[in-house]
């Protein structure tokens, strides 16, 4: 074992340890969301970096996370049991919006589009059932007394810390397992050229379909994640337009088609609204959108690839010379 | 009781024709820039919401009246316009498509964002409250009926101008063919430029219409930004004529959807129907079929 191979572990051993050595809460609170958030946008990237752009994901989050908990506040469901029904829910919405999409070859901006209309239709479903859900004055998991396994619900952040790393780390085997797989390959045929990838007997509806499903149930994961560790969700913060854009603008910022991308992308994003809130105060509101979207039209234009992604391009290239 | 659920009906139905009139506007403004330029502008209804804006400026603060600032408006939110095109699209024209949808959407976060800090996030109005029409018991507001009016008078001299000035035609030929016309000595840069500035026109004739029926906030414009977007592709994209078909019938569903539940369950109506009808006519509602 060299030096790169075992730099992946050290660094988690680093990660695992880091709460036992160092405890203050709101550093805690500022990872744990980086970790829940990295994992969201790394689930977005499973198919943004195959072109397959969704503004539909803050409508898969908004189906995990809403499905969580209705089910334990009207049904008195365990989040255990009602987090994998949330992914399913969410993946069979997937499926319902995915599959003509890609049967009948809508792509670029139509899939766009249609996708876009996905999170619209979670975001007002949301707002017009408001008996239940809350509507857009937002929807709170009803409380144990203190830590219950059972209900999901930690009071310290240390186990709170521990499962999003955990996930976090998930997702990024996911995304290595899909990297390694045959079906990366057949992807970046479709993204390159449709036709030709069918023509060279690449299934296009299929693979396109599991790639969507994975991102689907990830998403939805990290939307119940959300809601268990803040314990109140609203319409605006896990559902709907502007989260999908965010996750898009995240990625791009982190880097789209390296595996720490989307990581990159949150700490950066969270880091400076963080920083932004604390420094203006109350007068941040609408301060850091500002910054992100000059950051995003910026980024697009000048440096594509994101962040990490340039950076890592430039060490490549400065190896090769 | 049958009687009077028909007038409600009716009423329902022609205020749904009059709300057609504004998304039609809106819809003939993205299809004209979707046709030529080849990009779908996300923020284009934030471009409305910043004209919205310029209107209640104009008229509280510097005592405008309103046909004064309207045609100001327009001209601010056109420029507007041609401005995000040279800064934002012009860069990009031969980047991948996706991205340039992508930087339109960061404009829509700089947009919505400028306008919280600059404006603040209270609810505004014009304080302009037009009468309600009367007729056969059924009520109208002269606002609907005015932007009806004003949006039918604006796609009609964009209809002339597409169709009688050497411009207009030069839009035509360059949707058509985006690489030959360059060729036959069309400046398309400077095509590119017009068809953007007549797109934010639109939009800023638009926010002078809704802005005697909505309140004006920063986020206003996700109230029909997403529903002119679906309206475009419904009708098919760069389809000027589908585009204005689908507009109709898009208002009709939230309309009488909103006649018998929630306004909310009027738009998750039209949602539905859009993904349905994605399925059934991919390429827009009047593309024949290959």
């Amino acid at each position: 074992m060299n030096i790169r191979q075992l730099l992946p572990w050290i660094a988690g051993a680093a990660l695992i340890t880091l709460p036992f050595v160092y405890r203050d809460p709101y550093h805690l609170h500022i990872l744990i969301l980086i970790l829940i958030w990295s994992f969201a946008y790394t689930s977005w990237s499973m198919m943004g970096r195959f072109g397959l752009v969704s503004l539909g994901h803050g409508g898969f989050m908004g189906v995990g996370a809403y499905v969580t908990a209705l089910l334990w506040n009207h049904l008195g469901v365990s989040p255990w049991i009602g987090i994998p029904i949330a992914m399913v829910a969410a993946a069979v919405l997937a499926m319902i919006v995915a599959y003509p999409c890609f049967r009948f070859r809508i792509t670029g901006h139509y899939f766009v589009l249609v996708t876009l209309a996905l999170s619209g239709i979670v975001l007002q479903v949301i707002t017009a059932t408001r008996d239940y859900t809350g509507g857009s004055l937002g929807y709170t998991p009803d409380r144990t007394k203190g830590s219950q396994l059972w209900a999901l619900q930690f009071d310290d952040k240390v186990t709170w810390y521990l499962i999003a790393l955990g996930v976090w780390a998930a997702g990024l085997a996911i995304w290595k397992w899909v990297d390694r797989s045959m079906d990366r390959y057949a992807l970046e045929a479709i993204s390159e050229d449709e036709d030709a990838a069918a023509a060279a007997g690449v299934n296009v509806t299929w693979e396109k379909l599991k790639i969507t499903v994975i991102s689907a149930l990830m998403t939805a994961l990290a939307g119940a994640l959300y809601c268990q560790y803040q314990m109140f969700i609203s319409p605006d913060t896990v559902s709907g337009i502007a989260v999908s854009l965010q996750m898009v603008f995240a990625v791009i910022v982190g880097g789209l088609y390296v595996s720490l991308g989307p990581t990159v992308g949150a700490i950066i994003t969270i880091l400076l609204a963080e920083t932004l809130r604390i420094g203006f105060g109350t007068k941040a509101v609408g301060w850091d959108n500002l910054v992100y979207g000059v950051l995003l039209v910026v980024f697009i234009i000048f440096l594509p690839k994101g962040i990490l992604g340039s950076i890592i391009d430039r060490v490549k290239a400065a190896r090769r010379a | 009781m049958t009687d009077i659920f028909d007038i409600y009906l009716l009423e329902a139905m022609v205020n749904g024709i009059l709300l057609g009139g504004v998304l039609a506007l809106l819809a003939l403004g993205l299809n004209l820039i979707f046709g030529v330029i080849d990009v779908t502008w996300i923020c284009y209804a934030e471009l409305v919401m910043i004209g919205m804006y310029g209107m209640y400026y104009l008229v509280q603060y510097f005592g405008l009246s309103y046909y004064l600032a309207a045609p100001i408006t327009i001209v601010m939110v056109a420029a507007l316009g041609a401005l995000l095109h040279l800064l934002v699209i012009a860069p990009l024209l031969s980047a991948p498509p996706i991205n340039q949808l992508l930087a339109t959407g960061g404009v829509l976060f700089v947009l919505q964002s400028f306008a919280t800090v600059a404006f603040g996030i209270d609810f505004r109005n014009l304080g302009i409250r037009l009468p309600v029409l009367k007729f056969a018991e059924m009520h109208f507001s002269y606002s609907r009926l005015l932007a009806f009016a004003a949006a039918l008078i604006g796609m009609t001299l964009v209809y002339f101008f597409m169709k009688k000035t050497y411009v207009g035609t030069a839009i035509r030929a360059i949707s058509q063919d985006r690489q030959i016309m360059a060729l036959m000595g069309v400046d398309t840069r400077r095509i590119y430029l017009i068809t953007s500035a007549l797109g934010g026109a639109l939009a800023g004739l638009a926010a002078c219409l809704l802005v005697l029926q909505y309140d004006i906030h920063p986020f206003v414009g996700l109230s029909f930004g997403p529903i002119t977007f679906l309206i475009v592709v419904l009708g098919g994209l760069g389809n000027f004529v589908g585009g204005f078909v689908a507009a109709f019938v898009f208002a009709e569903i939230i309309s009488l959807g909103g006649l018998f539940s929630d306004l909310e369950w009027g738009y998750v109506l039209a949602f539905a129907f859009f993904i349905v009808m994605m399925f059934i006519r991919p390429a827009g509602l009047l593309a024949r079929r290959s």
